[in-house]
């Protein structure tokens, strides 16, 4: 038991640090759009934002897990091409992972 | 009541029935955090400060695995700023849609950006501007959420069950990967996906740390510029 209430102040301090480092990163995309006009290119690259990062952010569960978890995304992905609601897509998915690893994917 | 507080009641519900499955993933993830921050010492009081003040999942279980005395208290913060970087992309992209929010508002309505917060406000911003009542609706509710349940999970401790069995792990993928459909406009967004699949996947296995997700982004977004040509509007 850890106690309820401890705070070790180096602990604080990085706490602290990360909480604005995390910020920085939030607030500097703003800051960086601040009166630019958005046409042509630039608009084709941020309109590509979305499904670029979404894509790199699963890439490592998706492709580099295991067949159950490659698998699962093919399923997943068919739920929302079929237009299901988010929430079934993603039970999909969860029942997907776990009954493809219980069948020894 | 007036009009405006009407539409801002109504668009904060339909902000917060888009967003209420992922207050289902967030609290037992953020048990598990607590969970894991507890194992390395943090009190209760920690727990809830570090989910409350740095609130992104990801680089808070990097930071726990980071985590001993004594503390690489330089060699944290970098990182974490390394692994949450992708969110200049995401507020970058989202402020073309704050159009008609006060914008004295936006550097508060940023801090409470999430992937998941804002993977769903993009895909509604795909119908139009979004409204406060909209925003505040999706990402607001989530952070309190990720604090309370991390403070629960730090008392609880280690007794925690093992998310795998139920499929846990897989949830926030699965999310993603339905959001990144709606995103399909054909060919050229599977280019993107493709480039920025194949760098993230060089990227995960060649460098350490959580580079992999801004470079596989960034060279995403690289490919849809360079598909582009000037004769098109």
């Amino acid at each position: 038991m850890n106690g309820l209430f401890t705070l070790h102040w180096t602990w604080l301090l990085a706490i602290i640090g990360m909480g604005l480092a995390t910020y920085t990163t939030r607030i500097s995309g703003l800051l960086l759009m601040r009166g630019v006009v958005v046409e042509g290119r630039l608009k084709a690259a941020l309109d590509a934002v979305p499904p670029s990062v979404l894509m790199a952010v699963i890439t490592p569960t998706v492709l580099m897990t295991g067949k159950a978890e490659s698998l699962a995304a093919i399923a997943t992905a068919l739920a929302a091409f079929l237009r299901a609601p988010l929430l079934v897509t993603i039970l999909v998915g969860m029942v997907s992972v776990v009954g493809l690893r219980w069948l020894g994917f | 009541m007036t009009t405006a507080a009407k539409s801002f009641a109504s668009e904060f519900r339909a902000g917060f029935i888009d967003m209420a499955p992922m207050l289902l993933a967030y609290a037992p993830v953020a048990m598990l955090w607590g969970a894991s921050a507890a194992g390395k010492g943090f009190s209760v009081l920690e727990a809830f400060l570090m989910s409350a003040l740095v609130y992104a999942g990801a680089s808070q279980f990097v930071a726990i695995d980071m985590w001993r005395e004594p503390l690489p208290i330089v060699l944290m913060i970098v990182t974490i700023f390394i692994v949450n970087l992708r969110h200049m992309l995401y507020a970058a992209s989202i402020s073309r849609s704050m159009g008609e929010i006060k914008p004295s508002l936006h550097p508060f309505l940023i801090y409470v950006l999430t992937d998941e917060a804002w993977a769903i406000a993009e895909r509604r911003a795909l119908k139009g501007p979004l409204s406060l009542g909209y925003y505040v609706g999706v990402a607001v509710p989530l952070w309190p959420t990720w604090f309370i349940f991390s403070a629960i999970g730090a008392f609880v401790g280690k007794d925690l069950g093992d998310p795998v069995v139920i499929g846990l792990d897989f949830a926030f993928a699965a999310m993603f990967i339905s959001i990144l459909m709606g995103f399909w406009k054909g060919p050229r967004t599977g280019a993107v996906i493709a480039v920025s699949g194949a760098v993230a996947a060089l990227a995960k296995y060649f460098i350490a740390g959580g580079w992999y997700i801004l470079l596989g982004g960034l060279a995403g977004v690289a490919a849809a510029a360079a598909l582009h040509s000037e004769d098109e509007k």
